[in-house]
């Protein structure tokens, strides 16, 4: 039914389907890109995170591993100068606006953030970027997990889980820019708004922005999200 | 924003009339919610949850939309309406000052209306008139080169406005509001 290529990355010959998104045929084959917003069922991925880029031969830009489909005979470097630079300033920008206090998370030890950081070699911290942290109010209004927007990276997981597996759209994203936030209508607390506590959307979440209460519960990560290294969460 | 009298009949009304004459397709979204504000002024929580039902979409992604695009106000207009310019000239030289000293005095913070209806706030970028920086337009007049200071005596002459519209409404109707 589809067609089998080979393409290369990081000089490993790989054979997968045709049409395939070189974000998920590089991870399944143990090969690590870093990535936030990557979903793998979304045919039109939103590409936002901006930490996925490759080089591939014969393209003049990096370009985002999780919108390309992979060619036969494609030649792919997943790392080099430009590659490493437009990652690590995607990445300083998601944590000039993200609360570093890693102790206090839930997530620690546990944060794609964290694992990216490792991967990468980028410090945790604020550095060339002046850090704006917004204040505020955590929603712990659900009975078994709480939101705390200060740590969300706005990757849209949660939205989609909601949406597509929950089916209930009770959250999305709002307003604009610096101000964007993932919200329930009206900007109620979770347990007012249409919210069914299924909870989906606490298992996708890469960082700590939607955890559990109780921290023995924990999240069902995707081990894909972590670098080879890292023992699945 | 607690709704007047008459009002919620008003909205479901327009909601229901707007929703007729459209298709009610996702795309049909925008133009919808700028139907419904060309005719109540804003657009109330109650109609974005009643269009969110009509079209069949989360009214978590009609309300992402009426917050993300600046032409859509969720809060009605008040009867006098401030805008302060935070361009980059009003900015440089203390817009934000401005809009503080604005939200201090009114009580409210940018984006929002007094719930006696009588000011809402907001905030613009660029009026025109860099060289007046900080400017804030004040129900249809620029007022340029604003101060704190400047922001008190501006009030006080709303307030006295409408103490006197106040006094003058008195005995025809009988107002019963603050």
């Amino acid at each position: 039914m589809s067609t089998s290529v080979t393409v290369t990355i990081d000089d490993r010959q790989i054979k997968a389907r045709a049409g395939e998104k070189l974000l998920w045929v590089a991870l399944e084959n143990g090969i690590y890109i870093p990535h936030l917003c990557a979903i793998k069922e979304e045919s039109r991925p939103n590409a936002s995170c901006r930490l996925c880029f490759v080089e591939i031969e014969g393209v003049d830009r990096p370009v985002t591993s999780c919108t390309r489909p992979i060619e036969e005979g494609m030649v792919v470097k997943t790392r080099s100068l430009r590659v490493d630079r437009l990652v690590k300033t995607a990445f300083e920008l998601i944590l000039s606006d993200h609360n570093l206090k890693c102790r206090e998370c839930p997530a620690n030890r546990n944060c794609v953030l964290q694992a990216i950081a490792k991967e990468r070699r980028i410090k945790l911290r604020y550095d060339r970027f002046k850090p704006i942290v917004r204040e505020f109010a955590l929603d712990d209004s659900p009975a078994e997990f709480a939101f705390d927007r200060s740590r969300c990276v706005l990757c849209g997981k949660c939205i989609r889980a909601d949406r597509e597996e929950a089916k209930i759209g009770a959250i999305g994203f709002a307003r604009r820019g610096i101000n964007r936030v993932v919200t329930t209508f009206k900007d109620l607390p979770l347990a007012e708004s249409i919210c069914t506590e299924c909870m989906l959307c606490v298992d996708v979440c890469p960082v700590g922005a939607l955890y559990y209460k109780k921290s023995q519960r924990q999240k069902k990560g995707n081990p894909l999200d972590y670098p080879g290294n890292k023992s699945s969460g | 924003m607690q709704l007047l009298k008459d009002e919620k009949e008003q909205i479901l009304a327009c909601v229901a009339e707007v929703l007729k004459s459209n298709s009610k397709n996702r795309e049909d979204l925008i133009p919808i919610l700028q139907k419904i504000q060309a005719i109540i002024g804003y657009l109330p929580e109650l109609a974005m949850a009643k269009i969110a039902e009509g079209l069949h979409v989360p009214a978590a992604d009609v309300y992402g939309l009426a917050t993300f695009y600046n032409q859509f106000r969720l809060n009605p207009p008040g009867k006098h309406q401030v805008k302060v310019c935070l361009g980059t000239a009003c900015y440089m030289v203390g817009g934000t000052i401005v809009l503080e000293s604005f939200e201090r005095r009114m009580e409210i913070r940018e984006g929002e209306t007094s719930p006696d209806r009588l000011y809402s706030l907001e905030r613009v970028a660029c009026v025109g008139c860099c060289t007046m920086a900080p400017v804030a337009v004040v129900d249809e007049v620029v007022e340029g080169k604003v101060t704190p200071t400047r922001v008190d005596g501006i009030m006080l002459a709303l307030n006295e406005a409408n103490n006197q519209n106040a006094e003058k409404q008195k005995p025809e109707q009988d107002g019963g509001k603050a």
